[in-house]
């Protein structure tokens, strides 16, 4: 077995070594009754690489791959182009094999990537710190709901309805346990988000206002009035973000006075894999460091004085804290965070800036085309590089047939809000770099023949 | 910090260094610092073309973003010179043994890495039309069967990010499982002292109460004391096997008749199952939930800290309270049961723990792992994982206390304690002594339970000749130690950095970089 170095020889010599007979003497303490005699039912024995790559190979090619398609699906999830050196770099052997820096004299590099990404992460967002990563959008936001518990000591969230549904069902599983409230509501097909409406729910009882930005149905809101709004309840805003990239054109939450700032982070530099492993961002302001879950990179100075970084302010982390922990989150997500923060890197300020606006004009264009669809209608006013349709019959089978033409035409609202007749003709299309105007022709046509 | 030197420090040497040679940069062959982004990076470098965006109007709705953000870019010869000089600052598994007990840091095979960068896996959205995906669920499908069959469980629920996750997905379980049976009085979860600190932690985060069980001498769980506090306000047990110290719970199937029999729960947290796999089902233990951590025992790469993947093996009795969404197969096709459907087959669920349905990078390497190993493989790890960590015990129980040892052998981690080193002297130099010799070193003050500990979790994947090196470093810096070599408190000296100052870091946390007049202002 390729991956085994031991040699029967080496056994039989280690075996004596320790004083035993036979394997089997090293396992004497599992009782009879709960030994496996035999091999595992049904599993092969071991195969080459060429013969499980082929197993694999057919699997991969039963799925259709965004590349191989006219492709725009958003709703949490972006396909972005990924520059090569990404991949080449977290391939490197120190960086992927690498365990959590517990010992950080020989963890410098891991280390100082999360320096750098918390910073990059916290000037994105607009936050003063940001953490190591989270597993995922969803968890932050989960996570952020109940640091505000823990911040303002009440217990009542207000979901925005245009928070993404699975982060919305993640609360709920949630809250259920830890006896939060939610207030949740629908999304409307309409132009305007709920923001006045979040406004008018804000109570004394009130810890936090979630809101996503832009929403999931694509739509960009200025949170400003609703900082002040919560501000003056002494409430928390938590702002989520799903595709950061649009935060190079537009106004970061921070900067809007978001008091904690969540995001998925797959856009920049994760690629799609059928959701996850994505990497969760996760910023606050600095007066609320004590109460962040996850790991943090702090700098310091080694025994002659030189830089380095180290994990810091732990006594917050379950490994010190047990049962009073901030979070019981252990592993993060530190390689897709190494994976996001070289591209960051990569692309800069002026890159992110290109990026963004090439996105967003892709989407404006998209956005004219496929409203001059008969019977089409642009729900949308605001967005970035996703936006929302409205058909004249049920969205859901439409999207179906499509993708039985090879088009995978967009997210029907259908799919995330299932049984909800008021976004069932609801449609919401990504437009990214990786699109391309002949893929928007493509849809635009073929879209007017199955609705005709 | 002049141009040339663009690390950030000079590096201030002792007199005996100095005669070495100080050198210019502050580099020493290929012992390559490097300095931040933010010192060598500027706002118009980038490293990616893009074409020009077309003129289109703006529907930013007034909020265009004017101030700068800040971002530094690098062109990409600069940027894969910064990331690969700082990759080799890290210690790696690819670079030699990483004994870190708990973690099992084993070989991360490459096959594994090219099969998850298949377009058909990589490049899949989690919300394209179902039939479009059907590779991926049958991939998701296939990992669930080897693991319901590998642990002798009744059913598995894949979407768990990482172990601690899963812990919260089968501590869930519990609770709803409680709940429906109008038991929601249980709100106590009994854990043994030598637990994984996540344990303790996500009972909490799921709305439980803590409560320590004691261990015996031998380092297992007190039957005994588990028994006496059984009752009518308990949920069940968290309970790791082979637990923290390294051993095997003999007493695992009683444990978990005992908690059954007054109406609780059994979780097993199953960061150790590496030892068993294909030899113990846990389901023959009368466990109800355990975790899986795919990036250890089925070798998906850790990363520096993730991604981890923790599917929950579930008992009959759990099955029904699984989260949301799950892949099952109806006839030739696969589908996804989300909330939509969860009303007709599903109503119990706990509902939905994650956005999407899981790892889906993590499944590909770890069923690429399984059909490598096989059968006959996957049985052959448990018993060179546990071979090797007896070696590794039987080898050095001369010359560190190994508190457990004389009790019989151990599983697939061996555990030592501080007893016996002179005074002044630690678990900690011990640790930073094997970095000076190019190991990283076990974990260390983990498990609780014994004082100072070190545990060494050697795995499978490695030859006697690594492991006879690494003995022979050990011993040679735990005599040193005892010899009271004053060197020994100042490791590692060979290692990129010095010790470092962690009080300093979280009493003055610097969290992000601010330009140098920024963070005097700050001050």
């Amino acid at each position: 077995m390729r991956y085994l170095p031991l040699t029967p020889n080496d056994r039989q010599a280690m075996l004596a070594a320790v004083g035993a007979q036979a394997i089997d003497d090293l396992f004497v303490d599992v009782p009879e009754s709960g030994r496996l005699s035999g091999a595992i039912a049904g599993l092969p024995m071991h195969a080459s690489e060429l013969a499980v790559e082929r197993h694999m190979t057919r699997l991969a090619a039963k799925n259709l791959s965004a590349g191989a398609a006219p492709f725009f699906l958003g709703c949490g999830a972006y396909r972005h182009h990924v520059p090569a050196s990404v991949d080449h770099i977290i391939q490197r052997g120190e960086f992927l094999t690498a365990y959590t820096p517990y010992q950080p004299e020989i963890a410098q590099g891991t280390l100082q990537v999360m320096f750098e990404f918390q910073t990059q992460v916290a000037r994105l967002l607009g936050t003063d710190v940001a953490n190591a990563s989270m597993y995922d959008g969803s968890t932050a936001c989960w996570e952020a709901i109940g640091m505000a518990r823990r911040i303002t000591k009440r217990g009542k969230a207000i979901l925005s309805g245009g928070l993404h549904p699975h982060y919305v069902s993640v609360a709920r599983t949630m809250a259920k346990y830890t006896g939060d409230t939610l207030v949740t509501s629908l999304p409307v097909l309409g132009a305007v988000p709920d923001t006045a409406n979040l406004i008018g729910q804000i109570d004394d009882e009130t810890s936090c206002v979630v809101v996503q930005y832009p929403d999931i149905l694509g739509r960009i809101a200025d949170l400003s009035d609703l900082a002040a709004a919560c501000q003056a309840k002494k409430a928390l805003l938590v702002a989520v973000v799903t595709e950061p990239v649009a935060l190079g054109a537009i106004k970061s939450p921070g900067e809007m006075g978001a008091d904690i700032v969540v995001g998925e982070g797959q856009s920049i530099g994760v690629g799609l894999q059928f959701g996850g492993p994505y990497v969760g961002l996760f910023g606050c302001k600095e007066k609320y460091v004590r109460q962040m879950p996850g790991r943090l990179t702090g700098e310091t100075v080694d025994a002659e004085g030189k830089r380095g970084f180290v994990l810091t302010l732990s006594t917050r982390e379950q490994h010190i804290r047990r049962e009073k922990a901030t979070s019981n989150i252990c592993t993060s997500s530190v390689l897709c965070a190494l994976a996001w923060s070289i591209h960051m890197t990569l692309l800069g300020e002026k890159g992110l800036r290109q990026l963004a606006a090439l996105n967003h004009a892709g989407a404006s264009a998209a956005a004219e085309r496929l409203r001059q669809v008969p019977g089409v209608e642009l729900v949308t006013p605001t967005f970035f590089n996703e936006f929302t349709l409205k058909l004249p019959k049920e969205a859901r089978p439409i999207v179906r047939e499509l993708a039985d033409r090879g088009i995978l035409a967009g997210v029907s609202l259908g799919r995330l809000y299932p049984g909800e007749a008021s976004l069932a003709n609801g449609l919401v299309v990504a437009m990214t770099e990786t699109t391309t105007a002949e893929d928007v022709e493509t849809l635009a046509s073929a879209l007017q023949e199955v609705l005709a | 910090m002049s141009a040339i030197n663009q690390s950030g420090w000079r590096p201030e040497m002792t007199a005996g260094e100095r005669s070495d040679g100080a050198t210019f940069t502050g580099n020493r062959a290929l012992m390559l610092d490097e300095a931040l982004i933010f010192e060598i990076g500027s706002l118009d470098t980038t490293g990616v073309d893009f074409a020009e965006a077309p003129k289109a109007t703006s529907r930013l709705g007034g909020l265009e973003r004017h101030r700068d953000i800040g971002l530094p870019g690098l062109s990409e010869p600069e940027a894969v010179r910064h990331y690969t000089r700082l990759s080799r600052q890290n210690y790696a598994i690819d670079l030699g043994l990483f004994p870190l007990g708990s973690c099992t840091m084993k070989h991360n095979p490459r096959l594994n890495e090219r099969m998850a960068r298949l377009p058909g896996f990589a490049d899949v959205h989690p919300l394209q039309p179902v039939d479009t995906v059907q590779g991926a669920f049958e991939v998701v499908h296939q990992l669930a069967h080897w693991l319901v069959t590998l642990t002798g469980m009744h059913s598995v629920a894949m979407s768990p990010k990482a172990g601690a996750h899963g812990e919260l997905c089968g501590v869930l379980a519990i609770r709803a499982a409680l709940d429906a049976k109008g038991e929601g009085a249980r709100k106590v979860l009994l854990v043994p002292e030598s637990a994984h600190g996540t344990n303790p932690a996500t009972a909490a985060f799921a709305g439980f109460s803590v409560e320590d069980i004691p261990a015996t001498p031998a380092g297992r769980v007190d039957l005994e004391a588990l028994k006496a506090r059984l009752g009518p306000d308990v949920a069940g047990g968290v309970i790791t096997n082979p637990n923290t110290c390294g051993l095997f719970e003999p007493d695992m199937k009683a444990i978990s008749d005992a908690v059954h029999a007054t109406g609780g729960y059994v979780y097993c947290d199953g960061a150790n199952f590496n030892a068993i796999v294909g030899r113990v089902r846990p389901g023959d233990l009368g466990i109800d939930a355990m975790h899986i951590n795919l990036h250890k025992t089925f070798s998906t790469p850790h990363g520096g800290g993730g991604p981890g993947s923790g599917p929950v093996v579930l008992s009959e009795r759990l099955s029904a309270y699984a989260p949301l969404p799950f892949v099952e197969r109806q006839g030739d096709k696969f589908v996804l049961i989300e909330e939509e459907t969860a009303g007709e087959h599903h109503a119990d669920s706990f509902g939905r723990m994650v956005s999407f349905h899981g790892q889906m990078g993590m499944f590909t390497r770890a069923l690429t792992y399984i059909l490598s190993h096989g059968a006959d493989g996957l049985r052959q790890v448990a018993e060179d994982s546990v071979l090797n960590a007896n070696y590794v015990l039987r080898s050095l129980e001369d010359v560190l206390d190994a508190p457990f040892a004389k009790s019989g052998p151990c599983m697939h981690e061996a555990i030592f304690s501080d007893r016996g080193l002179p005074e002044g002297f630690s678990t900690l130099d011990i640790a930073k002594g094997l970095i000076d010799e190019g190991f990283h070193p076990m974990t260390v003050y983990f498990p609780l339970v014994v004082h100072g500990a070190m545990l060494v979790e050697p795995t499978e994947t490695e030859s006697k000749a690594a492991l006879d090196q690494f003995i022979g470093a050990f011993r040679s810096v735990a005599e040193r130690a005892k010899a009271g070599d004053a060197a020994l408190k100042s490791a590692p000296h060979f290692a990129p950095r010095r010790r470092l100052d962690e009080t300093l870091a979280a009493r003055k946390p610097v969290l992000v970089w601010k330009a140098p007049a920024q963070a005097e202002a700050a001050e």
